[in-house]
């Protein structure tokens, strides 16, 4: 009875039949990674801005208090985007007339909002208070990296949950004293555990059991 | 294409055999693989396919429709958090258990008159478990996201709550669900090589031969054969019992008056065997009928399921009695009124018919007269078939409709979409019923040549 | 309204059958809901039906975006997809005070039948989303009503009046000026006599003080006043009394007997916070006051009465004046039939003479009023429990008849120009005037009007109005007690307020509103100006601006002769909807979907009768009858309404609109068709007729005995005070605390836990709106409640107990408990639903997948679940409703009652940027803000000096269900009554059972 196959399938199948259980682990490794990739997470990309306002002129060079702009950050949820005033403030002498400055400059003739894009976007079910971080001596810069080294702001952190627990499991490698919280490139004098222990301590930071609680966050 | 008709046994099997006399290997196994092979397909072949192929666009209308719209398109409300969905998920895992039973169980304990049915009874339970697969995964808001259920590490930090019963039968399922595919597949890769070989067209050489993989049937061949189906054989017994004591964990683990019970596991798997005889008689029946096979599928083993059936009914009975005893006993006002509500309550006639049909009905099993008498058997199948769905409905939605705060008590009625879905899997089931019959060797030819007496006689010469 | 013709037989109710039933059940046993009692079909297709379902209907394109565009937000819950770029738009100019984020609270006035009762509304970015009770006002004392907490939703709804229309075409403001200017002119010969303003009841002293000012230089122009629900009858029972028109002041807790002639104090009018405050102040064992009422029709009153008789209006007519014979009010012909409930209800009242109280109510005829006043006055409780204050509402108190003859001239062609200004006299006036008819034959009709509603639909001129919210203006409470009404945010539909449209018709057409107002104020207010107006502003009152008490005299007055002639035919009975009230909430989703509070009816009316009637009449509930009197007819579904006076048929009239907005359309039937000018809120000698139709209604809740259960726990003072632990042995014990298999789950900094007190609880449902505007809770519709599907996160639970004619009736808010050992946690699969170091139960819709299996594990079923889009996603004016503070709930998730986790985090953030613990009361949650009982606390049960902590330790506390060894954080107290020791309730001996 004549072979129906040549030799060669033996092996062929048996490479497929293996090789099945190896292409599925890469399709699922394949899919995780996209889903942590700055593509999805849009971590570390820097955005165009209708006004290429640069931090690392305004903060590094020029040394400007992030609370000069985002002035609501001690005090509210939303540390907010400075009104078109703040600009004006500053830029009515300096640059008045500078092209890049147009922007700003029809924005308070027109009366109409400059339509910054959002870098840190947290999805809706979401609630971050910043007034509440900043008091309890998390950084600027630990969420949002060295802005006085980004000519455009770009998304620091992944923003995803599990970035989010890191932290809220274990505070205390992320408390700065109160003085360190608006500085750039803040260096712990001494060793870095004590200190946030430290810290955790003098701010009464309540234990990971209730900062991990689903409602710190979702409602 | 050779349409010669195979030979057919001219005496009727006696009673009690398992096995028409006068087959030899070669008649034997014409017959069985020329139904895949050469022989014209039947009309009632088409006609069924055609009603699986319909019901099953019914189905994949209804699913469409559900995901647009969302879950609400079924009658499930508050207080009545599940209605058909689960119903119909532990209806159809139920049907499957036959299936393995009969492979796994009656192979280890060397029952050769299971030879012939354990073929179509383990398609049997492949299709219905993928039929059962359907509904936890579209009965919940959120369909697409269902893989939450299963631990991955993920960017969220999160895992499934291991706690829960759903979980385990995410794992109880899956795992049964590849166990009995893979014992299935196995144990069809001799018969698909003898397709292979007789097969004419080069199609279905390669067909065949590729899902043969290669089989050729020496010693060796068999030998690892023999070990692994032994191997599935023993993995899929403990299943047999896992998976639906799994399931009834999703309501035993529950506070519910009517699901909060210890006697549920036994209960259930003792149902689900119950369910699964009552299928395999449903197929069984018309299927020996259209393509003759009274040789092969004999009055031996109607005779077993039907006391399989009978003894089962009884264990359910039982089942019945314990859960109204423990409510009297128990003294717990709701436990109390659990069951006089399933007996007098709006839902008075499901519970009322249940019993008829589960408990009653079977006891006709008694009488050899009744067990010998095909159209009696099929009616008597059927009867189950829609007492286990109707004790699903007494379960799920009579106990969730009326617990604890009188204010909360509600109704509910399955919509026209829980129907259509309900009968858009069954339509699933019979299609891919079909195309394994049409197809696939429904009966184990390597099988019923070890009951041949031939293959005795070989027996007795290797001893000698 | 539509009817689904239903071929089934209609087997009725056979209560013959029911009695006997319930003859069989005693003790402790509640009865149950007739058809279920009786098991009937009917009962068992009840929702079995298969109805119109919309929302099943096919996908057409609309839903299909809908769709879509939730399904891209699903997508985002995903975590795995990219979320779209936005953008931020910062102010250009900041302005003070707003920080984004932050809720700025601002205090204002709520209108309820022209009166004010002071409220704090709460805006985000100048946006207002909540509104609630000020405690400074003297009319809410910081509670509200469901009116109150609904009004926010006519505000941003969509299908309110947008424009300035002229017969259809929009026209400019200005336009409408230069009419108004021309009508002036032709008016100013003749003195104004072609001109007529209506209005509703008007308190507001700027506008009395405008419209003064039209009149005095157009002398023979006339304004009149028509409220649906119009006090008439209160001011004419004081002119019959005293001789003089004045508004009655009641002190409910100062009085320790208070005998209600159908007055629902507790359930409706413009000071009902105020009252159900002082009432339930008295509501505790040690100092508990008796409440006896005889009503026609059951109310929220009548509920919370130790001694309650339902009777015939003609009955309270004459049971008022054995009453009256009784406590020594002379001049009275005691011809009245001897009455031992009479008697000893007098003799009670006089044994608290001084610190006792007899309230009639709005339906009653003036000689009742007149009777009540008597009473009290020769009680001695005048200037005690009772006090009198002159109108705030300075237009003649007999409106019906200044309506009649408006219509009368209006039909004489003599009125050459109406202007109208709110209400809705096309739809609500009594059906004989028709006045719908009349005012056409006027010349020029010029509306202002909120919605563009079937009055609209009559006249030339249509003026977008503004919503309270969005407008200057001013008003008194009943007291007298000036609200300035300053705007949250500018109009939505740029609409005018009366003031401007009245500034038309002045010398200066061009004023706003604010100065209008501002201007009235000037050199009124004590002080400073400029501080007392900021002051007044603040507070939301201004400083001495209630009536002082007026000196009263009673005057022999005759007695109405019906009071001795009993009408033996049916009486057809007119009452305002629990919920849309005299139609003017009837395109609120929230309201139209709210149960209401005796019958749990939601989206229809009913034609209300005693289970006696339906016998006599053989219909049941969902029968369709025919309703005929005086040549009118209407056709209405049958509610059985157990405590209904036998021979009395009540309809709420605010349903059958036929231009209401896409919500009113469609539900309910036209009680106003069928009500006159003489008989506005009774009428004797209805004619009923038995179609073969059945009309499905959607009811929350069917079963209404407690099966023996005890979820109610219901014990009189003197049985409790004798022995505190009776409560206790009503139901199984808990298990003890080790009898679980659960570890002990640590204890947070916090332990939140919640009491509700059954006993101050009066079923006002304030709470189930408060929580549905806090939490953005999304209406499901009717065909959905049928299914049981409602999405409140707060349910009251009504039940019944004893007779079928005269049962006592009990309520129960259900929501949350919050257990320690929830069973709901156990089973999420993907840890949804897990509990928090505080106690709390959290819900998290993002991690949902909806398998349901923890609502079928909850023994309380207070889950809600999203079986369809319910909220809105598109429609921008109905987002801005939702409070930002809280997730909108998208398709296919479990939602529940939160415990307001969203206040929670706030008042937490304050304390710990303080470094100080969060105090007591700091938190208040929704409901608990909303209830004008204060009969919810919510606090720290950690802390045993917290207001919670102490409530939970009173005896007669006890948790829902806790035999499951759920251990709930939420707990009730439970309710107390006091009954007359002369009148001992048939039974007082099972009291002491179980």
């Amino acid at each position: 009875m004549a072979q129906i196959f040549h030799r060669s399938t033996n092996t062929v199948s048996r490479v497929s039949v293996f090789g099945a259980v190896f292409f599925l682990g890469l399709l699922l490794w394949l899919f995780d990674a996209l889903n942590r990739s700055p593509y999805t997470t849009q971590q570390g990309v820097a955005r165009v801005q209708p006004v290429q306002f640069s931090h690392q002129h305004h903060v590094g060079a020029m040394g400007i208090d992030c609370r000069y702009c985002h002035t609501t950050v001690e005090r509210a949820s939303f540390a907010n985007i400075p009104p078109t005033k703040t600009c004006m403030n500053c830029h009515t002498q300096i640059w008045a007339q500078s092209p890049e400055l147009e922007p700003v400059r029809e924005s308070w003739r027109t009366d109409a909002s400059i339509p910054w894009v959002k870098v840190y976007d947290l999805p809706d079910y979401v609630y971050f208070n910043h007034s509440i971080h900043v008091a309890k001596g998390v950084g600027c810069e630990t969420c949002h990296g060295r802005v006085d080294r980004m000519p455009l702001v770009s998304q620091h952190p992944t923003l995803q949950m599990a970035w989010c627990l890191d932290c809220h499991r274990e505070p205390e490698k992320n408390l700065r004293p109160r003085d360190a919280i608006f500085t750039m490139g803040y260096v712990p004098a001494g060793n870095p555990e004590e200190i946030g222990k430290k810290l955790a301590a003098e701010y009464k930071i309540r234990p990971p059991m209730e900062l991990t609680d689903c409602t710190t966050c979702h409602r | 294409m050779s349409t010669a008709e195979p030979p057919h046994s001219e005496q009727k099997p006696a009673t009690g055999a398992i096995l028409a006399p006068g087959y030899t290997f070669t008649t034997l196994t014409d017959k069985l693989a020329s139904i895949a092979l050469s022989r014209r397909t039947p009309k009632s072949w088409f006609f069924g396919a055609a009603v699986g192929f319909v019901l099953t666009m019914v189905l994949l209308a209804t699913i469409t429709h559900l995901v647009f719209k969302g879950v609400g398109i079924f009658g499930v409300n508050v207080p009545v958090g599940w209605g058909f969905d689960i119903l119909n998920f532990v209806w159809w895992i139920g049907i499957g258990h036959a299936g393995t039973l009969i492979s796994a169980i009656l192979l280890l304990l060397r029952q050769p008159w299971r030879n012939s049915i354990n073929r179509f009874a383990e398609a049997m339970t492949i299709f219905a478990v993928s039929c059962a697969g359907l509904y936890p995964l579209l009965h919940t808001g959120r369909p697409w996201l269902d893989y939450w259920l299963v631990p991955y590490p993920n960017t969220m930090g999160m895992w499934p709550n291991f706690r829960s019963p759903l979980i385990w039968d995410v794992f109880a399922v899956t795992t049964y669900a590849t166990v009995s595919l893979l014992f299935w597949y196995v144990g069809m890769i001799p018969d698909l090589a003898t397709l292979r070989d007789r097969a004419k067209a080069l199609w279905a050489k390669m067909l065949y031969g590729m899902l043969a993989m290669g089989w050729r049937g020496s010693a060796r061949h068999w030998h690892r054969y023999e070990t692994a189906s032994l191997l599935l054989a023993g993995l899929a017994t403990p299943l047999v019992i896992s998976v639906h004591t799994v399931v009834s964990f999703d309501f035993a683990a529950g506070i519910v008056p009517g699901w909060h019970a210890t006697i549920f596991p036994p209960y259930f798997v003792a149902g689900a065997i119950y369910a699964g005889f009552a299928m395999v008689l449903t197929l069984a029946i018309p299927l020996r009928k259209i393509y003759g096979l009274e040789d092969f599928i004999t009055m031996k083993h109607l005779d077993n399921m039907a006391k399989i059936l009978l003894a089962t009914s009884l264990i359910v009975a039982y089942g019945y009695a314990v859960e109204a005893f423990m409510a009297f006993y128990s003294g717990n006002v709701y436990e109390r009124y659990m069951m006089w509500n399933r007996a007098t309550g709006p839902y008075k006639h499901m519970y009322w018919a249940l019993i008829f049909c589960n408990v009653l009905a079977p006891q006709m099993m008694w009488f050899r007269k009744l067990r010998h008498s095909i159209p009696a058997l099929f009616v008597m199948a059927m009867i189950v078939n829609v007492g286990m769905w109707l004790e699903r409905y007494v379960i799920i939605v009579v106990s969730l409709s009326r617990d604890f705060l009188p204010s909360s008590w509600g109704l509910y009625k399955g919509t026209v979409f829980d129907w259509s879905m309900f009968l858009g899997s069954i339509g699933l089931f019979i299609a891919l019923l079909f195309l394994f019959i049409r197809l696939l060797p429904m009966i184990s030819i390597f099988e019923m040549r070890v009951i041949l007496p031939e293959a005795k006689v070989e027996a007795k010469e290797e001893q000698a | 309204m539509k009817f689904t013709v239903d071929s089934r037989r209609s087997t009725g109710v056979d209560i013959g059958a029911a009695r006997t039933k319930l003859g069989e059940l005693h003790g402790r046993e509640y009865w149950r809901s007739l058809e279920e009692l009786l098991e009937t079909d009917d009962f068992r297709e009840h929702l079995h039906r298969e109805f119109r379902v919309p929302i099943d209907s096919g996908v057409d394109r609309r839903e299909l975006l809908t769709l879509m565009g939730a399904s891209i937000a699903l997508a985002g819950l995903t975590g795995c997809t990219r979320q779209p770029t936005e953008r931020i738009y910062p102010y250009v100019k900041p302005p003070e005070e707003i920080v984004p984020g932050e809720p700025l609270f601002y205090a204002t006035a709520h209108l309820h039948e022209g009166y004010a009762r002071g409220v704090l509304a709460k805006s985000y970015e100048g946006r207002p989303i909540k509104v609630d009770g000020n405690d400074l006002h003297p009319a809410s004392l910081g509670g509200s009503d469901v009116f109150a907490q609904a009004s926010i939703l006519n505000m941003y709804d969509p299908d309110r009046s947008q424009t300035l229309t002229e017969r259809g075409q929009i026209r400019p403001w200005s336009a409408l000026l230069a009419a108004v200017k021309l009508t002036l002119e032709q008016e100013r010969p003749r003195r104004g006599s072609g001109l007529r303003f209506l209005t509703t009841t008007v308190t507001s002293p700027t506008l009395q003080a405008q419209i003064a000012a039209v009149l005095a230089e157009l002398p023979d122009a006339k304004w009149i006043a028509w409220e649906p629900t119009g006090r008439e009858n209160v001011f004419a029972g004081t002119k019959l009394a005293f001789g003089q028109e004045l508004q009655p002041v009641y002190a409910f807790d100062k009085a320790d007997v208070v005998l209600s002639l159908e007055a629902d104090f507790l359930g409706s009018g413009p000071s009902m916070p105020r009252h159900v405050r002082d009432f339930v102040s008295r509501r505790r064992a040690e100092t508990m006051n008796r409440l006896y009422v005889v009503e026609s029709t059951p109310t929220l009153t009548g509920a919370r009465a130790d001694h309650r008789r339902p009777l015939t209006p003609a009955a309270i007519e004459s049971f008022a004046a054995s009453v009256a014979a009784g406590v020594g009010v002379g001049g009275i012909s005691a011809g009245a039939p001897a009455d031992a409930f009479a008697d000893a209800v007098a003799a009670d009242l006089k044994s608290h003479a001084g610190a006792s109280l007899v309230v009639a109510g709005e339906t009653q005829p003036p000689a009742v009023h007149a009777l009540a006043h008597a009473m009290n006055a020769a009680l001695g409780n005048v200037g005690k429990t009772v006090r009198y204050v002159g109108s705030a509402a300075d237009t003649p108190a007999a409106q019906t008849a200044a309506l009649a003859e408006l219509v009368g001239e209006m039909a004489d062609g003599r009125v050459s120009t109406l202007v109208i200004l709110g209400g809705n006299p096309a739809f609500n006036t009594p059906a004989d005037l028709d006045f719908g008819k009349a005012m056409q034959k006027v010349g020029l009709r010029i509306r202002l009007g909120l919605y563009n509603d079937e009055t609209s639909r009559l006249c030339h001129w249509n003026v977008a109005e503004a919503h309270a919210l969005e407008s200057w203006s001013d008003a008194r409470a009943e007291d007298g007690t000036v609200t300035i009404l300053q705007p949250l945010i500018a109009p939505l539909f740029s609409g005018k307020t009366a003031h401007e449209l009245l500034a038309a018709f002045s010398a200066e057409p061009e004023k706003s509103a604010h100065d209008i107002v501002r201007d009235q104020w000037r050199g009124k207010l004590p002080g400073d100006f400029e501080a007392a107006w900021q002051k007044s502003l603040h507070d939301g009152l201004v400083d001495g601006s209630a009536f002082p008490s007026r000196p009263v005299a009673v005057r022999s007055f005759p007695l109405d002769p019906r009071a001795s002639t009993l009408d033996p035919s049916l009486t057809l009975l007119f009452r305002p909807d629990p919920t849309i009230w005299d139609g003017s909430y009837a395109n609120n989703g929230w309201l139209q979907e709210l149960a209401k509070p005796m019958t749990k009816l939601t989206w229809d009316n009913a034609a209300l009768m005693a289970p006696a009637t339906a016998e006599k009449l053989g219909v049941t509930t969902e029968d369709v009858v025919e309703l005929s009197f005086a040549g009118r007819r209407v056709e209405a579904p049958v509610w059985v309404m157990p405590g209904q006076a036998e021979g009395c048929v009540t309809i709420h009239f605010g349903y059958g609109r036929t231009r209401g907005g896409r919500v009113a359309d469609g539900t309910g039937f036209n009680a106003y068709a069928l009500r006159e000018s003489r008989t506005l809120w009774a009428a004797p000698g209805v004619e009923i007729r038995k179609t073969l139709r059945r009309y499905p209604l959607a009811t929350t809740q069917h079963q209404h005995s407690m099966e023996g259960r005890a979820p109610v726990r219901a014990v009189t003072a003197a049985a409790y005070l004798e022995n505190p632990g009776v409560v206790a042995h009503m139901g199984e014990p808990p298990p003890g605390p080790h009898d679980t298999m659960y570890p002990q789950l640590p204890r947070g900094s916090y332990a939140w836990g919640m009491a509700i007190d059954l006993s101050t609880c009066v079923g006002c449902n304030a709470c189930v709106i408060a929580c549905q505007s806090e939490n953005n809770i999304p209406i499901v519709g009717k065909e959905q409640v049928q299914r049981g599907r409602a999405m409140q996160w707060i349910r009251i639970d009504r039940y019944y107990k004893g007779s079928l004619d005269a049962p006592e009736t009990f309520h129960q808010p259900v929501t949350c408990m919050h257990c320690e050992n929830a069973p709901c946690e156990v089973v999420c699969p993907v840890n949804a639903t897990v509990h928090s170091a505080e106690g709390l139960n959290q819900m998290v819709y993002n991690r949902c997948v909806g398998t349901r299996y923890c609502s079928n594990n909850c023994p309380y079923k207070v889950r809600r679940f999203n079986f369809f889009l319910y909220s809105d996603f598109t429609t921008e004016i109905k987002k801005m409703v939702n409070n930002p503070e809280v997730t909108v709930r998208s398709r296919g998730v479990m939602e529940k009652c939160s415990y307001c986790v969203q206040r929670i985090n706030r008042a937490r953030y304050a304390a710990e940027k303080e470094n100080r613990p969060i105090k007591d009361g700091e938190i208040v949650t929704a409901c608990e803000q909303a209830c004008p009982a204060r009969a919810i606390t919510f606090g720290n049960v950690d802390d045993p000096e917290s207001r919670v902590s102490r409530a939970k330790a009173e005896k007669r506390g006890y948790g829902l269900l806790v035999e499951l060894g759920t251990r709930p954080r939420t707990s009730y107290l439970a309710s107390l009554s006091n009954p007359s020791p002369a009148l001992a309730p048939a039974e007082e001996p099972e009291k002491h059972k179980a």
